[in-house]
């Protein structure tokens, strides 16, 4: 625009601090690559390595030309374009990785290779299970956060560069995580596997994180913080608060990739449950019902249901979350009273859960009519079925008796993903289905009749991929404790693995297909984006502002 | 009353404040008494901290993700004391950095599965394991049979694990690598220091087949048979008075 004209100023104090910070850092890798006496590490190290100089490079480039500087009359939407390509590129890579496992499970003897270890089972459940949730699902997160907090503060990204250090940061954590995971590196603690080095990075990247959002809220023009911010802040402080104590550990040296758990035993269960139950209450929960609370009511062009309602749901369901960690430990060696507590808070998280799923629903009153004619919109409206069946069906598994039949079994498999692929996965294709035609300045989507196909073929693969495994869960439950008449066990344990063969084979092909839908997905938001632009501004200056609050009164 | 929430959407510091005091509530209840109520792990003879063996081998067992298909804990249900053994003591796991109780049973649960199969039964399972079980679907582990275990920091492994609250003595700890190939040694005195540093009841053996090399295949066996093992049974008794506090 003007700015030819102006005078070539000195780069700004936010981009000559991360310009240090990435020298620095590439300093550092340097030396622990170069004088680490472990093999696996010295492989990290280069990759940090190659990453730091890359962006050292890039950053000096860009200094010297007197890029870097942003204009604070204009939103930061090119790190939220990152945001949402990256996302779609680990849901294709996390959705395939689950699809390969799966079909380990249903063809052993096609999908092992006894010469490559990495592609084991153990070693790449977690590279699906990071993939899904942190890659996929974090990317969802901080770009639509960005997004949401920008437009409902009417205020650009706070920290100049910061929001794509946050980016690029939380790219490397996630290929340092599963490079480490295929090679052998991991704590072996269910969805916090990365080692003690890859925790302190994300906790560097997180923090900025926190500061960046904080720092948008504090810049506000509105008055009030707007409900979805509630939510994504809640899900920012607790994340960084579980994977700060579930982490906690000793390294076996300062270059060395083993550590070990601070804690042991009862307590080490305890503290990985409290962080695993969270992960899903506040990663997969707090922060994707953020996402409900900006997109839904935006995109029907409704205000929020009830004021009440969601706060009343926001503070009750971050309190009674926290507390249903034990659940997962019900008849082990946790003492009885923390499985008891574990179990009533469970039980009196259903309310919280449905109301936040009415709230959303709700929201459409008056506009049930795009359920028909928006895709989009029943998209987004099937994941907060989706979230209701899960969270009734959570506290009813959470009851010690049905539990004692579903734990162990593959019915936890077929819950949590009605949950991720139900919930997490349709909230996000929603909110980027939106997101896109706004970021890359359309008037429109390439074709609704591929969003129509994505949505069909999606939800029947995950409803084949739920049912067999209630189907196989359920009866290897029953099958484990199964009595002959002479009072003898009546099934070995292989008989069980034998007697799910057709499920795991449904799973693979319910999973493939959900797969099919994001394949769809993608190639509909690239043709997109390469449609020609419209010269219509911010949709903001188009669209009612973002329903207020108090409209529900 | 409604009011009043204004305070929270007006000043995100108090709103912040107001989510770290919420949600620390539940986990501070539910997991500090578990520190210091004495009642969370009873004490029970036997348990011991795993050899530099059998903790190369857990690490093992940790590196591979075994805990994403077994379990290590038995519920005290019928079936599963039937088909498992005793149900797990919490004490069973006190030196276990991290825990590996596991959450779901792709495969058995393995906490007992110490002194159940012979060591080649498990060097030709953990090979391939559809020739000794044709319905399974667990990956083949046949390259730790071919990989030298890599001991080279085991004494640092076992300091660590002392920094974290494993009661290591100072001689198992200079004794780390010497222990550890005793244990794999054929050869080796059955009164070696190995057996007076962690009992007589340490195995002490070749567990892969090939004495002349410690092998990953080693540790791991040396593991999987020492896994529920070491608390007595015949001796011990859940409704013991000692047991009943």
């Amino acid at each position: 625009m003007t700015q030819l004209a102006a005078p070539r100023e000195g780069a700004s104090f936010d981009a000559v601090a991360l310009y240090i910070f990435t020298g620095v850092a590439a300093f550092l890798s340097l030396l622990a690559t170069a004088f680490t006496p472990d093999p696996l590490f010295r492989a990290q190290g280069y990759m940090l390595l190659a990453a730091f100089v890359v962006a050292f490079a890039a950053m000096s480039l860009a200094l010297a030309s007197g890029k870097l500087r942003s204009d604070p009359t204009r939103y930061a939407d090119g790190v939220i374009r990152a945001g949402v390509i990256a996302t779609m590129f680990w849901a294709i890579v996390g959705l395939s990785v689950g699809v390969l496992i799966a079909s380990q499970l249903s063809w052993p003897s096609t999908f092992y290779f006894p010469d490559l270890p990495w592609l084991n089972f153990g070693r790449l459940r977690p590279v699906h299970t990071s993939g899904v949730i942190f890659a996929f699902g974090g990317n969802a997160l901080i770009c639509t956060s960005f997004w949401v907090v920008q437009r409902t503060c009417k205020a650009r990204l706070a920290g100049g560069v910061w929001p794509w250090f946050v980016f690029w940061g939380y790219q490397l954590f996630i290929v340092l995580a599963a490079s480490g995971y295929v090679m052998g590196i991991t704590q072996s603690r269910e969805y916090a596997e990365p080692e003690w080095y890859v925790d302190l990075w994300l906790t560097i990247v997180w923090v900025a994180y926190l500061l960046v959002f904080l720092g948008t809220i504090w810049k506000r023009k509105e008055p009030h913080i707007y409900v979805a911010n509630w939510f994504y802040l809640a899900f920012i402080v607790t994340i960084a608060l579980l994977h700060l104590v579930n982490n906690a550990a000793v390294p076996v040296g300062l270059l060395e990739t083993k550590s070990y758990s601070a804690f042991s035993g009862v307590q080490d269960a305890l503290i990985q449950w409290w962080y695993g139950h969270n992960a899903v209450g506040f990663f997969l929960t707090a922060g994707f019902l953020g996402m409900m609370y900006y997109f839904v009511p935006k995109r029907v062009e409704r205000p929020v249901y009830s004021y009440r309602l969601s706060i009343v749901h926001f503070w009750s369901l971050i309190f009674i979350y926290i507390w249903a960690g034990p659940h997962h430990l019900h008849y082990t060696a946790l003492p009885q009273w923390a499985q008891t507590l574990g179990m009533t808070f469970s039980v009196m998280l259903w309310m919280p859960s449905w109301g936040g799923m009415i709230n959303g629903l709700m929201t459409l009153s008056g506009a049930w009519d795009k359920l028909r004619t928006d895709p989009v919109v029943r998209m987004m409206v099937a994941a907060i079925a989706f979230y209701g069946m899960s969270t009734f069906e959570g506290p009813l598994m959470s009851i010690r008796t049905v539990n004692a039949l579903s734990h162990y079994t593959d019915w936890t498999i077929g819950h949590v993903h009605s949950g991720a692929l139900g919930w997490v996965g349709f909230i996000s294709f929603g909110a980027v289905y939106c997101l896109v035609p706004w970021l890359w300045k359309k008037d429109r989507l390439y074709s609704n009749a591929l969003v129509e196909w994505h949505f069909w073929i999606a939800t029947t693969g995950l409803l084949l991929y739920i049912a067999a495994m209630w189907v196989s869960g359920i009866s290897e439950g029953l099958m484990w404790r199964e009595y002959t008449p002479q009072g003898y066990l009546a099934n070995a344990f292989v008989e069980t693995v034998a007697a799910k063969h057709v499920e795991n084979i449904i799973r693979t092909i319910g999973g493939l297909m959900y797969l099919g839908g994001a394949v769809i997905m993608s190639y509909n938001l690239w043709r997109t984006i390469r449609l020609p632009s419209t010269a219509k501004a911010e949709p903001e200056a188009a669209v009612t502002p973002a329903p207020l609050l108090a409209a529900a009164e | 009353m409604w009011k009043s929430h204004e305070k929270f959407e007006r000043h995100s510091l108090i709103l912040l404040i107001g989510i770290i005091i919420v949600v620390s509530i539940g986990g501070l209840i539910e997991i500090s008494p578990l520190f210091y109520l004495e009642s969370t792990i009873e004490k029970v003879d036997g348990v011991r901290p795993y050899t530099p063996l059998e903790q190369a081998g857990r690490d093992i067992y940790v590196r591979e993700g075994c805990y994403l298909c077994h379990s290590q804990m038995i519920r005290p249900l019928r079936d599963e004391v039937e088909r498992y053994g005793h149900y797990s003591l919490a004490a069973e796991s006190m030196y276990d950095h991290p825990f590996q109780w596991g959450s779901k049973r792709t495969g058995p649960d393995l906490a007992r599965v110490g002194g159940k199969y012979s060591d080649n039964w498990h060097v030709d399972h953990l090979t391939n394991p559809r020739s000794v079980v044709p319905e399974s679907n667990m990956p083949p582990y046949k390259f730790l049979a071919e990989t030298d275990l890599d001991y080279r920091n085991i004494e640092q492994r076992l300091r660590t694990l002392r920094t974290v609250g494993v009661p290591y003595t100072d001689a198992q700890l200079t004794h780390a690598r010497e222990d550890l190939e005793t244990q794999a040694d054929p050869f080796a005195s059955q009164r070696s220091g190995l057996k007076q540093r962690y009992g007589a009841k340490a195995n002490q053996r070749d567990f892969d087949g090939h004495p002349e090399q410690v092998t990953e295949m080693d540790a791991l066996i040396a593991y999987l048979q020492v896994l529920g093992t070491m608390v007595d049974f015949r001796t011990y008794h859940a409704d013991s008075p000692e047991n009943l506090r």
